[in-house]
């Protein structure tokens, strides 16, 4: 309980940390908002008018938490760009980006799984090796490049789906996961190779131990010595490493959303950047900072839960 | 430790090996061009879906767009009492018609009958003097408040009457940018309303716009239901949607993306409607010595550039005017300065520099044409011993530290008019204009541009002032002109009526499927 209690501390500590940097870089970085509000024509006077107006004429601590003492009352403020409230706009595109993430999430785990038994099982040295180059080559590329081989080939070769159609989940639920199902993989193809490696090793270390060993002296099949005896041991890294993974793969999809044309939570995160609609730009980072580090508090938590030997302290 | 290197070896080859051979499906079988067009005329879905590189995300308020793109599409949605036509005339829209008086003060405006807003208000007088306060109080475009300053406005019973301080040639221009909307509607900035053939349904945020007719549109009537706009803001994207099929209509496309396009789809080319140039900061050395600004305009290969980053497409021009003027647009400026090294070379050493010099080129990163013509014309100029260095940096920068604070030496760039007026163009160029972005200061230039001022001008007088003023330009090298750039809109074949504007817009009223 107490370790518990520490712990979002650490959270609450982290994420104030992460809004106070993130708000300062948008200080730092160049360009103004009036800029792309006002456009070219405007005269001095209404931009000076409009940033009194927006508030950014006061000094930047003030405007740090008064934007924090919005936040803490559940207001992320208004978009400067479109004129929307913050939080509209987020909890529009938030379905989609976690629908995006659960979905690569899924391709990962039943992928990496039966391929990560079947590697740890292989006992041809040839093949082993053959095996563990290719997984070293799907690892090594990234994500947006999947994505845009995945878009050539299954979209305008074979023509399995339209590139840059997307469907809206309130249109249609079904329309937009037959969209995501690329996407998705194009995220998950790295991880699954990643986790495959994991288990694959972990697999072949269980197997030398000597409960594998007794195992098969009680006459037990090699099946049932890996599937029953070696995996559920070989699983408790991997379950903390998919956990992690979770993570990685929500800032993955930032990159995968530009590629496939998702409108989500990383197409708004970088518009509103470039934009300078900090108020958007702000809220979306606090946001996944808070997912980083929650998915990594659930972590350590999974982590003792599947292994009775560790308690943190 | 030797098998594993031979195996990663193997699959790297094997890798290869499939890739090239996708490659090569490709090239010797083209996707047959009748299996991709996604709207075949037996299916009747009078709708399109148009992919467009930016968002719409400034102020949807008739007065408070900023962005080129923006007003593209509202084009569709907003009309003035008069409206712009694909020849750079002007129509009647909301008024039924527009009579000056002699002495060029007084304009009377009677409304049409029967004009509706999209919310299903009638349009009254009423609205058209609110709109023309509205906009004067608020527009974000400083010229057109200007204009509208010296303009008293009111309304007899189905007549508008505007009364200027003084003539004004270019004022019907400005009349065409005050887009009349309804009297004290507070949405406009998310919910626009106005007269034109599309009206506003909905837009949803770094997704889609989306437009439908209006039903009740007084003129010729669109033919489309819908218009979709989707967004796409990065390039492939944009590029692979259209070629998959999955967009009926992409403009502002590259020649690059044009030979690439696979899918049948029919491509009109015309010009995007801006001056590209090198920009000189002329207040800053060596650029304040007219030598050296002529030594580069010698020192650079216009055709060339325009070969090696456009195949040769688009038109050249050799002052701060393009084509589609017309009457102002002298093609002779752009021969000015033929490409000649060893004139530059002479050039530079009367300025005091035989041995060239270096300067730096900033460039939005957001515009791959202005990017290719910047390193190319760096290219060129290391042949008169000049060292040239590209530096990207994004857009708000730009527009902050280049064109807001003018704190550069060089920028490659596109000027555009925001009306269809020469002033457009050349007030920026006035020594103490807040908007030369190049410091240019010369008192010829400002004495032929008050002097087009002049409301005792004739026409023909007028525009004789405004060509000298752009002959100034060209001859006092006020910055390297190279070009209006080529605009490739890809096409649906079976969508016929694509206009070119003479303005930065898309006409959807004038598109139809064939029959």
């Amino acid at each position: 309980m107490k370790q518990i209690l520490r712990k979002i501390a650490a959270l609450i500590i982290t994420l104030f940390l992460v809004s106070l940097l993130a708000f300062l870089a948008f200080q730092v970085i160049p360009g103004d908002p009036t800029t792309k509000l006002l456009g070219t024509e405007a005269t001095p006077e209404a931009r000076a008018a409009l940033r009194s107006q927006l508030g950014l004429d006061r000094p930047v601590l003030a405007r740090y938490f008064a934007w924090l003492a919005g936040v803490l009352r559940g207001d992320f403020g208004e978009s400067y760009s479109y004129h929307m409230p913050v939080w509209d706009m987020l909890s529009d595109k938030l379905p989609l980006t976690g629908l995006l993430t659960g979905l690569s999430f899924l391709f990962t785990l039943l992928l990496s799984i039966p391929l990560g038994v079947l590697a740890g099982s292989i006992r041809s040295r040839a093949l082993d090796n053959l095996f563990a180059a290719l997984d070293q080559v799907v690892m090594s590329v990234p994500p947006f490049f999947i994505g845009m081989l995945a878009c050539w080939l299954f979209g305008l070769v074979l023509r399995l789906f339209s590139p840059g159609a997307f469907v809206s989940y309130e249109d249609s639920w079904t329309g937009c996961l037959a969209y995501l199902v690329f996407p998705a993989l194009s995220i998950a193809l790295p991880r699954t190779a990643m986790t495959v490696k994991l288990l694959r090793g972990a697999i072949r270390q269980e197997m030398e131990q000597d409960y594998i060993r007794t195992a098969r002296s009680r006459g037990g099949s090699r099946a049932r010595q890996l599937l029953w005896h070696a995996l559920p041991n070989a699983l408790i890294p991997v379950i903390t490493f998919m956990a992690v993974s979770l993570a990685e793969i929500m800032t993955a999809s930032i990159i995968i959303e530009q590629v496939f044309t998702v409108p989500g939570i990383g197409r708004l995160l970088l518009a509103s950047i470039s934009n300078r609609d900090f108020p958007v730009a702000q809220a979306i980072v606090v946001l996944l900072a808070a997912w980083i580090v929650l998915v990594n508090f659930a972590a350590d938590l999974l982590y003792q839960l599947a292994d009775p030997r560790i308690r943190l302290r | 430790m030797k098998y594993r290197s031979l195996a990663i070896f193997l699959a790297a080859v094997v890798l290869m090996c499939s890739l090239c051979g996708c490659g090569g499906t490709t090239s010797e079988t083209p996707a047959p061009s009748d299996e991709i067009a996604p709207s075949s005329p037996a299916a009747p879905v009078n709708e399109i879906t148009v992919g467009i590189a930016q968002d719409l995300d400034d102020s949807l308020d008739p007065y408070q767009m900023t962005a080129a793109g923006t007003r593209e599409v509202m084009f569709n949605v907003f009309e003035g009492l008069v409206k712009p036509d694909s020849d750079g005339n002007f129509v009647c829209a909301v008024a039924s018609g527009a009579n000056v008086s002699d002495d060029g003060l007084t304009y009377t405006f009677p409304l049409r009958e029967g004009v509706v807003f999209h919310n299903g208000a009638a349009c009254t007088a009423d609205d058209v003097l609110y709109s023309f306060e509205t906009c004067a109080a608020t527009s974000v475009t400083s010229a057109l408040v200007t204009a509208l300053s010296a303009a008293h406005v009111s309304a007899e019973g189905n007549t508008v009457t505007v009364t200027l301080d003084a003539p004004n040639p270019d004022f019907l221009s400005y009349v065409s940018s005050v887009y009349i909307v309804p009297r004290d509607y507070a949405d406009q900035a998310t919910a626009p309303v106005g007269t034109g053939p599309f009206k506003y349904v909905s837009r949803s945020v770094q997704e889609n716009v989306i437009l439908e007719k209006n039903g009740d549109y007084y003129g010729t009537p669109a033919s489309l239901d819908r218009v979709t706009y989707r967004i796409f803001e990065d390039n492939n994207a944009l590029f692979t949607a259209l070629n998959g099929g999955a967009l009926d209509l992409v403009a502002h496309l590259t020649i690059d993306q044009v030979n690439n396009l696979t899918n049948g789809y029919k491509v009109e080319e015309g010009t995007m409607n801006l001056v590209q140039a090198l920009y000189l900061n002329n207040a800053v050395a060596p650029f304040d010595d007219v030598r050296v600004r002529q030594a580069l305009c010698y020192a650079v290969d216009v055709p060339a550039m325009m070969e090696l980053t456009a195949e040769g497409h688009g038109t050249r021009v050799g002052s701060s005017m393009y084509p589609a003027f017309g009457k102002y647009f002298d093609p002779s400026l752009a021969d000015a300065y033929p490409h000649d090294v060893e004139k530059a070379k002479e050039l530079l050493t009367q300025a005091g520099y035989p041995d060239g010099f270096s300067f730096t080129i900033t460039v939005p990163s957001n515009y791959g044409p202005h990017v290719d013509t910047a390193l190319v014309l760096a290219e060129q100029l290391k042949e008169a011993g000049i060292t040239a260095q590209v530096q990207q940096v994004d857009w708000n920068t730009w527009l902050t530290d280049v064109y807001g604070a003018r704190n550069f030496e060089t920028t490659v760039s596109g000027f555009d008019a925001s009306s269809l007026t020469a002033s457009a163009m050349l007030a920026r160029w006035v020594s103490d204009n807040g908007k030369n972005m190049i410091n240019y200061s010369n008192p010829d230039y400002d004495a032929a541009y008050a002097l087009a001022q002049d409301p005792s001008l004739s026409e023909a007088e007028q525009t004789e002032q405004y060509m000298r003023c752009l002959e100034i330009l060209s001859e006092t090298a006020a910055n390297v002109y190279t070009q209006d750039l080529a605009d490739f809109v890809a096409i649906n074949p079976a969508l016929e009526g694509f206009t070119f504007y003479p303005l930065y817009v898309i006409d959807m009223s004038l598109l139809h499927f064939a029959a």
